[in-house]
């Protein structure tokens, strides 16, 4: 009989990926422990009550780029799964114009000639060329890359296969998928279109989470990255779960839970146990010790491999590439309890409110706002990628109110001048005023103001640097080699220990793979050890 | 000339789309907003308003109203107190169904039952030497379908004689200076009621509605949102999912309540003393076990759905727009065992579903079928399994 304080497989971290790997752990009968450092699950995906009556999800607020076998294999319906349609964008120009799109594809056609009848029928052409590439490379995201280190003949054959796929993509598609994954999103965009709106709304995607600007060589990855979101069946749309992304976790704990994961809340790990090499349990932080042969980190690499366990015990080269994987986050959120909607001149109702809020003109805005962000500043002019979820989600606001998410960069995590914690309402009030310029009268909505800067994110997630994605989107941190050469495939030099978060591959957003794809590699260990 | 329903002045304002069908002679339109599946999330997060006036209403009433309904109708209205609805079908001499419908029980002798078909002579037909007066009010009645988890916090801001309405209850209310009826009833499988309104009042009542429920999210939802809703709630359409047995050619195209998956409104018949039409037909259908269909869901199997459009290197179909063509299901050996007339990608679900009708010995829950659908001129085969109905039935429909 097991006593209480031992399991199976322990997980450390209960963001939506440790949620995930531990669901599938359990769901294949391992007794299963999840331990989460905060009062809540779900890191950097969570719904709060900040002010009352108004749910704010602090962090990460789409519902982005969720494979869509997790659904199915979790069950997830059966515990709530409600992803809401986000039916618009709204992108205002510097002009008093703006651009305003939704569900309609001649009805959008109409809108972008507008502003330039070619841009209309180039984004059709953009649309499928990104749906194709998308479609071409799929298969690579959505399961686990070989381990170019290796001499064994399995993952030779598995780099060999990868090679021959390649080859037989339709050679422009092939040639697109090179321009995106190394090339910079403002040579793709103005390609394609004219008319800066057009290419300031897209180029946004390819800045997300990432200090890179649209003209930076690689901002190109980060936009096919966030063009994976697979929302009912078409490429590149994003959902809003009912609740927010906390909402989202909150299944994902329910559909744990069912399977017999337990869930153990205010539980911060201090350090994983090993014995001769081997995992052998964990310790909390208040000393209390949970044995299991399997731990799993989902946490980002540098707590992975230099805080959780004692990195001498590591090889050098690991641990090299640790210290030098880049994190240097440059995102922060500022959210809004909001008395009423903003309005905004000309425009009535509020369909164009529910959706997303893209403020990034044109290229040159956010390349500016960039800029800054090089030289140890938030941006002056910050991009701010918004959304009014009361509008869509009545559970969200009381009725009337409205609460309003902002996604805003650049903000360094190490500022030349000052630190964050005497520059964060200076940022708030950056783009608080920035909304006043779009959304006249908004100063005099705002109820309350939440502002969470890089430092907030490292601090209360957990996340290293306030990198929202575990660690940059750069080609040297991904694929073959998230987070190091020979150890992207959720394992680590230690036995039993595993990972499983968003520093592994395919890398962050509210996914899920780093989740499901470690416990494939958890459960196939365990059957070739019965074995 | 094409109808409008009272409520008119306000969904022709309402329909950013143009997009109007035809139902049962009156505009309804198909969706209000580009997005038809943002309306159909209004219903199953907030709440969707949908203007169901077009479908036919009869007052009936009269000393004999209650003999003559229980002599008409498949399910015993006998046990449907004033104060209570049912949902009902009523069959000719051979057990056939004829059509399905709600109706209201507003007093001991009055009753108000809706039909999706025209149906003056017939009923009064049916009526002759009984003490009863058959009404066609469809013209002066409009009706609201609020429909979703937030309508009785709404509805009962306004008229709070209804928040305790039972599932399938009835009540008379004030909305605003308008005397209305409402019932617990729809056609979405939610929490959702129906508001029943004289027409000089409809518009009233509309702009009443929306200055409480606007700040909810609640939009006018349109045909697809739904069509949408009544697939997952496992609910049947007529023309759809079956035909009204006086206007078919055979027997192939009418069906009886119990292989429409009504058994359950006649599982009493030994206690039920009633003389009702089809009753013989439908005593003999249980002894002899003669029923030909089931009617069954079908789920289709996800993985086999993606390998089928992966293996033409194509995206994944997932579309929700209620497909009414008729596919084809099968057993494991290939033979064709029955079909689905409604099926599509449930935005809740998230899988492909269908109301089918399968042959008896296939209609086992967690049965293994194969679905037939066509990808580019070609048909496919995808496994599916048979599931029980409704799909989408969550809790507070009936709480
Ligand atoms: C501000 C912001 C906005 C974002 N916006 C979006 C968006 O809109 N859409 C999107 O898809 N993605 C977004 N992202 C990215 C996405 O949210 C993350 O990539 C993802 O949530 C990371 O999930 P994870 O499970 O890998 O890790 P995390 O969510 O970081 O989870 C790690 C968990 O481990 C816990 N923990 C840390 N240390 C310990 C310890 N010692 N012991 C026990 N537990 C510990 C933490 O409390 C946390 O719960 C955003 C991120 C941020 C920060």
């Amino acid at each position: 009989m097991p006593t209480k304080n031992e399991y199976d497989a322990i997980v450390i971290g209960g963001g939506h990926n440790g949620l995930i790997n531990g669901a599938y752990l359990a769901r294949a009968g391992l007794r299963t422990l999840i331990l989460e450092r905060r009062h809540l699950v779900g890191g950097a995906a969570i719904t709060e009550e900040l002010y009352p009556g108004f749910q704010f999800t602090t962090f990460s607020y789409a519902l982005s780029l969720l494979r869509t076998e997790i659904i199915h294999e979790l069950e997830l319906p059966k515990h709530g799964f409600m992803p809401l349609q986000m039916p618009s964008t709204f992108a205002p120009t510097d002009d008093g114009d703006y651009l305003f799109l939704g569900k309609d594809k001649n009805e959008n056609l109409h809108e972008i000639a507008r502003h330039s009848p070619h841009d209309a029928d180039a984004y059709l052409a953009y649309g499928h060329m990104m749906s194709q590439v998308v479609h071409a490379i799929k298969p690579l995201m959505d399961s686990i890359p070989p381990d170019i280190t290796s001499k064994d003949p399995e993952e030779r054959a598995r780099m060999a296969a990868i090679g021959s796929y390649l080859a037989d993509l339709p050679p422009k598609v092939l040639h697109d998928m090179v321009r995106l994954l190394t090339g910079s999103s403002a040579d793709i965009l103005e390609h394609y279109f004219e008319t800066d709106i057009m290419q300031g709304w897209l180029a946004s995607s390819g800045i997300i989470g990432s200090k890179v600007g649209p003209r930076s060589q690689g901002s190109g990855l980060v936009l096919l990255y966030h063009s994976f979101g697979e929302y009912d069946g078409s490429y590149g749309t994003w959902a809003f779960h009912k609740g927010g992304n906390g909402g989202f976790t909150q299944v994902l704990a329910r559909a744990a839970e069912a399977y017999g994961a337990e869930i153990r809340l205010e539980s911060p790990v201090e350090a994983v146990i090993t014995k001769n090499g081997k995992a052998t349990g964990v310790a909390l932080e208040d000393g209390t010790e949970f044995s299991a042969n399997v731990v799993v980190s989902a946490l980002d690499p540098r707590r992975t491999f230099m805080q959780l366990v004692d990195p001498r015990e590591l090889p050098a080269d690991l641990v090299e590439d640790i210290r030098r994987y880049k994190f240097q986050g440059v995102s922060s959120k500022v959210n809004f309890a909001l008395d009423a909607n903003p309005s905004f001149p000309g425009l009535e109702g509020a369909d164009h409110l529910r959706g997303f809020l893209n403020v990034g003109p044109s290229l040159d805005y956010l390349e500016q706002a960039f800029d800054d962000a090089k030289y140890g500043r938030f941006s002056s002019r910050p991009y701010i990628d918004g959304c009014i979820q009361s509008s869509i989600d009545p559970d969200m606001a009381p009725p009337g109110k409205a609460v309003m998410s902002c996604f805003v960069q650049y903000t360094p995590y190490e500022l030349r001048e000052g630190d964050w914690d005497t520059a964060r309402d200076a940022l708030g009030d950056t783009v608080q005023a920035r909304l006043n310029e779009i959304f006249p009268g908004f100063n005099d909505l705002v109820l309350h103001r939440e502002v969470v800067t890089p430092l907030d994110i490292e601090r209360t997630v957990g996340l290293s640097e306030g990198n929202i994605f575990a660690g940059e989107f750069l080609a040297p941190q991904m694929f073959f080699f998230r987070p190091a050469p020979g150890w992207n495939q959720y394992r680590t030099p230690i036995e039993g220990y595993y990972q499983c978060g968003s520093g592994t591959h395919p890398g962050g957003c509210v996914m899920g793979s780093p989740g499901r794809f470690a416990s494939w590699q958890i459960l196939g260990d365990l059957e070739k050890a019965k074995a | 000339m094409i109808q409008t329903t009272p409520f008119h002045p306000r969904t022709s304002e309402a329909n950013q789309t143009g997009l109007w069908s035809h139902w049962a002679g009156y505009l309804s339109a198909e969706k209000y907003r580009m997005s038809d599946k943002f309306e159909y999330w209004a219903i199953r997060n907030s709440a969707g308003v949908i203007d169901t006036s077009p479908l036919y209403k009869y007052r009936i009433r009269g000393r004999d109203a209650e003999r003559y309904l229980s002599g008409l109708l498949t399910r015993d209205i006998r046990k449907c107190r004033p104060g209570q609805a049912q949902y009902t079908v009523w069959c000719d001499d051979d057990g056939w169904v004829l059509e399905d419908g709600v109706i209201l029980r507003l007093a001991d002798d009055e009753f108000l039952l809706t039909t999706a078909r025209a149906n003056m002579a017939y009923f009064t037909g049916m009526a002759e030497g009984l003490s009863v007066e058959i009404e066609d009010a469809s013209p002066q009645i409009g009706a609201l379908a609020v429909q979703g988890p937030y309508a009785r916090q709404i509805l009962s801001q306004i008229a709070p004689e209804m928040a305790d309405l039972a599932y399938f209850g009835v009540t008379p209310a004030k909305f605003g200076d308008a005397s209305v009826t409402i019932s617990r009833t729809g056609y979405t499988g939610d929490l959702g009621y129906e508001i029943w309104v004289d027409a000089d009042d409809a518009v009233g009542v509309w702009d009443r509605l929306f200055d409480v429920a606007e700040p909810y999210g609640v939009i006018p939802a349109g045909q697809i949102a739904l069509l949408v809703t009544r697939v997952e709630a496992g609910l049947i359409l007529i023309d759809v999912d079956f035909k009204q047995a006086r206007y078919a050619w055979n027997d192939d195209q009418r069906a009886t309540p119990i292989e429409l998956g009504m058994g359950w409104m006649i599982r009493d018949l030994a206690e039920d003393d009633r003389p009702f039409i089809g009753r013989k037909a439908i005593e003999k259908e249980i002894a002899g076990k003669t029923s030909r269909w089931r009617t069954v869901g079908v789920i289709a199997d996800w993985q086999d759905w993606n390998r089928v459009y992966m293996d033409r290197g194509l995206v994944p179909e997932k579309d929700h727009s209620p497909n009414q063509g008729q596919f084809m299901l099968y057993d494991r050996d290939d033979c064709q065992i029955g079909w689905t007339p409604s099926f599509l990608y449930s935005p809740i679900m998230q899988r492909h579903i269908g109301i089918a009708r399968v042959e008896p010995e296939h209609g086992r829950v967690g049965t293994k079928i194969q679905l037939e659908i066509t990808i580019d001129h070609r048909y496919d085969m995808v496994a599916a399994e048979v599931t029980r109905l409704p799909f989408y039935n969550p809790p507070h429909k009936t709480a």
